[in-house]
Formats: C-alpha cells, structure tokens, sequence
C-alpha cells in the first residue's frame, strides 16, 4: 500500500474512532453492569417470595385484570407479562393507551392467589438511569439514533483500522509488543493486538447495537405494512370501550399456535396491535427461536381470532439483536466473556486516545510514520 | 499468512462460537463460548510471549 493511501485509511482511521471515542467509552463503562443485569438484581433482591398455592390451578386472566385495575382506578391495561420462572403475571396500566413510559404502572400478581407480589426493586433505579443512558441518553429517538450513528461510525474505524493493520505488521510476527521501544511503539502494538483480536466481537456488537437503535421506526413500520389491513378505514375509533374476554383471547392465541411460549399481551390501542385488537405475543421453544415472537391478533371487539401475523425479517433482525448486542443468550460463562472483551475494547479506545495526542505532539501521523519504521528503519521516514 | 493468519482463525473461531451459542444449549453453548474466547486467548498468549 502506498504512503498515500496509507495516509487516507489512517485519516479515516482516526477521525471515525475520534468522533465517536467519548459515546463508546459512555457505552462500555454503562454496558458493563448492563451485561449483568440479572445477576445485580437477583443479588439485591433475594427472591424470597412464593405463591399462594403452588401447582393449583392458575386464576382466569380476565379474574386477575379485573383484580389488578381495581387497584388502579382510571387506569386502562396497557400489556400483560409473564414470568417465566414462578407463576407470576405483570400488569402494566396507564391513563390512556398512548400514555408516556415513564407514566406507566408497573405490578405483579400471583396467578395462583391474586395476591399482589411484593416488588423486587432494589436497584431497579440505577439500572435504569444506565440502560436509558446507554440506548437514548435520555433523549428519546432522536439520542437512539445519534447513538446509532456513533455505532456506524465505530464500524467505520473498526474496518479502517482492519486495512492498515497490514501494511503496519508486514514485518512483524502476530502479537508482537515492542516493550523496549518507545511508549508510542509500545501502545502502538498492543493498540494493534488487541484491535485485531476483538475485531468478530466487536463489529456484532457495533452492529447489533445499531440495529437496536432503530427499534421504534422498525415497530413503527411492522405495525404500517403488516397491520394495515387491520387498521384500514378505523383510524379514528378508539378501543372498545367493553372488550371481549383476554382469557378467551390468550386460550385462542394458544390454539392457533401450538407449541410455542406465553410471552406477552399488548392491549388494544398500544403501539404493538391496532385500537382493536389484542395481540398476544409468543415464542419459539428452541434456543434460537425462544427470541422470535409471533404476535397472534384477536379481535377485542367480539373475540375473533384475526391469525397469526409472522415479524418481518426486519422485525426478526432486530430480536435477535438485542440477546447478541447484550451477551445474555449463554449463561453466565458468555457474560464474563462479554465483561472482558469491553474491558479489551476500552484499552483499545484508550490508546487510541493516547496515540492521537502523542501524534498531535510530535506532528506525525503515528501509523504513518510506524509502517515507516517497519519499511525502513526511520522514524518518520513517509511523513 | 504471516500476517493474517492468527487474526483470520481467531476471527474464524469467535464468530462462529457468538453465532452458534445463540443456536444451541448446554454443551454447544459451552463450546461455543470456548471459541468466542479465542481473543482472550490469543491476546494472553501473545502478551505472554510475543513481548520483547
């Protein structure tokens, strides 16, 4: 490669990783605990509480609804979870359907009693404060997609760094680290080796990351193209002020697709179905599959079921995105793996940094000058 | 090959682990997640005796 060129890629190369340094060291340092979120939160709240009546029959959904809305005057539900672990289902109401998320209510009821569950909060505000920081720094669509482009950009560094690793290591041995030279050599390699090395991880969660950040348009868009038909000509009506039962609703949900898990139910009116309709969402039993969800609409009006609408392969992108980019798909072993190769990415952000401001010192651009060095023997033999 | 061939198998090695832990279970997640430990592996080994 050319001096010229080389000298391109390493513009490239430094100004792509220098816009973007400050957001993924953000990004690292928040993702970190994010990784072990489960493990924060099973610390802090030793899960003590046990149902009502273990293996009795599970209450009838529209029972425990009508249970959890009394406790909520005024409010509508807006989805129903459930646990997967406890016989647990999470009711989560609003004053209306396109409320706010920060002005929903959150509580879980024991599906064998009704009781109330008590919360298991204990550092729940933390971890949200990082999670918000680290999808939208608090800024909504607008901070996703500035994030997201900080993750293209990083992409772009990540493959210009991947063009000048070889004419930099032509002539030396994979992995060498030149501690007896000059710190800027010094940090150089280990710069070199460690980018080289994490580069598999690094691109899936760069990429994985931006395609998380486009989460909104991308619902946004399943719900245009694959709801129209539902939607066409009742924009204006409301929910049903009288739904027809959920019970009946998640037992033909069930029925129309057998073999495949409970997850959630979005109400009529929220942003995942239409004003009309229930859309109860499942997934797939296999490892890959239990990250798919299918959404089966039923009409809330008289309790018809619509069928099953398959995600779109963008849709389908962006679940298996989210276990990819955060490292939770694989135990514990996977999230350690997760937490050292971050550790890894931000020594090579770092000496980034330190390389980009010994350059600024000397006046050289320093893979310039190193693939130089490596050619023949001066310091700043192409500058 | 000089150049490229650890970074390709070390590539190799970790996408294909990253991908087939979201396919599998039990053991294949823990091979799987011994061979998206390749990085750390390969760097250990190259802090340890590629230093001079």
């Amino acid at each position: 490669m050319s001096p010229r060129r080389i000298r391109t890629w390493s513009w490239l190369h430094t100004w792509s990783s220098l816009v973007c340094t400050v957001f993924l060291l953000m990004l690292c340092l928040t993702g970190l605990p994010l990784v072990f979120h489960d493990e924060i939160d099973d610390a802090l709240n030793p899960d003590r509480w046990e149902p009502a009546h273990p293996g009795a029959a599970r209450l009838d959904l529209d029972q425990l609804l009508a249970n959890a809305l009394a406790a909520r005057p005024g409010e509508v539900p807006l989805f129903l979870s459930f646990d997967t672990d406890r016989p647990v289902v999470n009711v989560t109401s609003g004053a209306h359907p396109s409320v706010s998320e920060a002005a929903m209510h959150f509580a879980s009821w024991d599906w064998t009693s009704g009781a109330r569950v008590p919360p298991a909060n204990k550092g729940e505000a933390l971890m949200h404060f990082l999670l918000q920081l680290h999808t939208d720094l608090f800024l909504g669509l607008p901070g996703m997609l500035f994030l997201g482009a900080m993750g293209l950009l990083f992409a772009v560094a990540v493959v210009s760094g991947v063009v000048l690793y070889g004419p930099f290591m032509r002539k030396l041995d994979f992995g060498t680290v030149r501690t007896q030279r000059s710190p800027r050599v010094k940090w150089l390699d280990y710069h070199n080796l460690l980018g080289i090395v994490t580069l598999a991880w690094v691109l899936l969660v760069a990429l994985t990351g931006v395609i998380n950040t486009l989460a909104d348009p991308i619902v946004e868009r399943w719900r245009e193209v694959a709801l129209a038909d539902l939607v066409a000509g009742r924009d204006a009506e409301g929910p049903p002020s009288a739904p027809s039962s959920l019970q009946a609703a998640v037992d033909a949900a069930r029925a129309a697709a057998p073999g495949m898990v409970l997850q959630f139910v979005a109400f009529p009116g929220v942003s995942f179905t239409t004003n009309h309709h229930y859309a109860v969402f499942l997934h797939g039993n296999t490892p890959l599959t239990e990250h798919l969800v299918t959404p089966v609409l039923v009409d809330a009006r008289d309790g018809t079921l619509v069928g099953v609408r398959e995600m779109p392969w963008y849709a389908k992108a962006l679940s298996l995105s989210k276990p990819l980019h955060f490292g939770d798909y694989a135990g514990l072993p996977l999230k350690i793996l997760w937490a050292a190769l971050t550790v890894l990415t931000l020594i090579v952000l770092g000496s980034g940094i330190y390389l980009w401001g010994v350059r600024r010192v000397n006046a050289a651009p320093p893979l310039v000058s190193a693939v130089a060095e490596q050619a023949g023997g001066r310091e700043s033999g192409t500058t | 090959m000089r150049t490229w061939g650890v970074p390709a198998a070390v590539g190799t090695l970790s996408a294909a682990g990253l991908v087939s832990a979201l396919l599998g279970d039990g053991v294949v997640d823990v091979l799987a997640t011994i061979a998206a430990a390749a990085p750390l592996a390969a760097a250990t080994w190259a802090l340890l005796a590629r230093r001079r």
